[in-house]
């Protein structure tokens, strides 16, 4: 097929807006750690803009979405982007330069590192975690990846529907994010003392960019600039919006509509709604955001609150739990109305959709949350997760980075 | 000479701040400061759940007066600062054994 200039300018569009999620998850989660822990966390985040991209264009696209080897792993076929130019691949986004479609894939790779970081902020040593991501990029993210997009994909060829990443991205940021604060464990004081978040407007802008940047994860994910993606743009905005106002309610019940909470709810929103974006009519999209942000909230509360679990910024509670009901929900509402590519589900009396992805949650969830607890004991084991008492008192902005975030004549 | 130092609530600074100027009080210090008292603390939200935050923003005004001035400074911020409430806050005199104004070098009554 011929390269189309419009296809080719909403991706790469696309592109830059998923990029800009990463720094943007970078305010939301630094606006919600104590002040002395700001730098440090923003730092988790903008780091890998850096290392996850260098790996990514090394051997990350090859094995994610080279040649396939038994629906397990790519090949060698695109090391160091050998045979990825402005030609359009033969398999991949046929209408788009493969340059295109290979930088759109790594802001998603980028960001699923970004995500589970936001579990072990305020303790976990900083060189510690650059050699964890580096692995987990390796072991865990590029095989599935492959499973579920990669052509030749076991779960792919299964069936399994993710529009834009609820599995790939979500279910394996959240379950990995459960997995190492098992191993790190709780911050120094949590829940005894007050951890007040240092800037909630920081927060705030942090949820718009990503809110914003999500209409190139899942209107992009079309790979084409028509009506799938005006679709699944539709349902993007609905379905955070439905968490959000939902979120609000809900903690308006139990106190204060709050602001951290409502958009926390709209991120929630978003997260379930990115498997099923371009695969459910977008006013499927309005329950799927609602229902997630009860399940999420709920889920928090218990994981949290009734655990004392301290999966610090709720890494698994809004990723986790809101991409596995965002994949069963696409099992539920998909219709091959929208999209021909995907399927029926539940609710035109395919039942078996909801099967398949329960096989695409439990696989992905099962081997990332395990392989997490592997590689983190081995980081563990060579260099040590967790910074020791002094650092974390002090504060990881000083201690890791010799920086401080807000300066001053008396600070 | 005494030093007063009163906590007082942030919104009742003008209106101290007036009175004192009206008794041609003109000179002091204010900063910002956290502390707790038989007003407690507040009750704060996290997403889920709550957080208690037990020490509260209130200022503190500092001025050096002279020994006869005292009563009528402490009425002033007492009349002003007043809602009633628990948390209007504390005032506090202490003895002052020097002033040295920098500008001229003057000692004591001159420097104040």
């Amino acid at each position: 097929m011929p390269i189309d200039t419009g296809d080719t300018a909403w991706l790469l569009i696309s592109s830059a807006l998923v990029m800009l999620m990463t720094p943007g998850l970078a305010f939301f989660y630094g606006g919600m750690v104590r002040r002395k822990n700001v730098l440090s966390t923003i730092m988790m985040s903008f780091a890998c803009l850096g290392l996850i991209a260098i790996l990514w264009v090394l051997y990350g696209y090859s094995f994610g979405f080279g040649t396939d080897h038994a629906g397990i792993i790519g090949g060698f076929n695109f090391l160091g982007l050998n045979n990825v130019g402005q030609e359009a691949s033969a398999v991949y986004a046929s209408t788009t330069p493969h340059l295109a479609f290979m930088i759109f894939q790594m802001m998603f790779a980028i960001i699923t590192v970004a995500l589970f970081t936001g579990a072990i902020v305020e303790r976990v040593k900083f060189s510690s975690l650059l050699v964890f991501a580096a692995l987990w990029l390796t072991i865990v993210y590029l095989p599935t990846a492959h499973w579920v997009w990669g052509s030749g994909g076991w779960l792919a060829k299964l069936g399994v529907l993710d529009f834009a990443g609820g599995t790939v991205v979500h279910i394996n940021a959240g379950v990995s994010a459960l997995a190492l604060v098992f191993l790190l464990g709780r911050r120094r004081g949590f829940p005894d003392e007050a951890m007040e978040p240092n800037n909630i407007p920081m927060v705030v802008m942090g949820a718009a960019l990503l809110w914003f940047g999500w209409f190139g994860f899942n209107a992009g994910s079309a790979l084409t600039s028509g009506g799938l993606a005006s679709s699944a743009f539709v349902a993007t905005n609905l379905g955070a919006a439905g968490a959000a106002f939902t979120w609000m309610i809900i903690s308006w019940i139990h106190k204060r509509p709050t602001v951290l909470g409502t958009v926390t709810g709209a991120v929630v929103g978003l997260v379930a709604i990115t498997p099923a974006a371009g695969f459910v009519t977008p006013l499927a999209g309005l329950a799927i955001g609602a229902i997630a942000a009860v399940i999420s909230y709920y889920g928090m509360v218990l994981l949290k609150i009734k655990r004392g679990v301290d999966d610090s910024l709720d890494v698994f509670a809004c990723h986790g739990l809101g991409g596995i009901w965002g994949a069963i929900a696409t099992g539920i509402f998909a219709a091959a109305s929208v999209n021909s590519a995907g399927a029926d589900g539940a609710i035109f009396g395919n039942w078996m959709q909801v099967a398949k992805q329960l096989v695409g949650i439990l696989s992905v969830g099962g081997f990332a949350f395990v392989m997490t607890l592997g590689i983190g004991k081995f980081v563990d084991k060579i260099m040590g997760l967790r910074v020791n008492r002094v650092e974390e008192t002090v504060g990881l902005d000083i201690s890791q980075h010799g920086e401080r975030a807000y300066g001053g004549f008396l600070r | 000479m005494k030093k007063i130092e009163a906590i007082i609530r942030e919104e009742k600074l003008d209106a101290v701040k007036k009175a004192l100027e009206e008794k041609s009080y003109f000179g002091m210090t204010v900063s910002e400061v956290s502390g707790r008292g038989k007003q407690k603390g507040l009750s704060l939200q996290w997403r889920v759940g709550e957080y208690r935050v037990d020490l509260l923003p209130k200022l503190k005004i500092e001025l050096v007066v002279l020994d006869e001035d005292v009563a009528t400074v402490i009425n002033a911020i007492v009349m002003n600062a007043r809602t009633g409430e628990a948390g209007d806050g504390k005032i506090f005199v202490l003895p002052v054994e020097m002033a040295v104004r920098v500008r001229t070098g003057d000692r004591n009554e001159a420097a104040i």
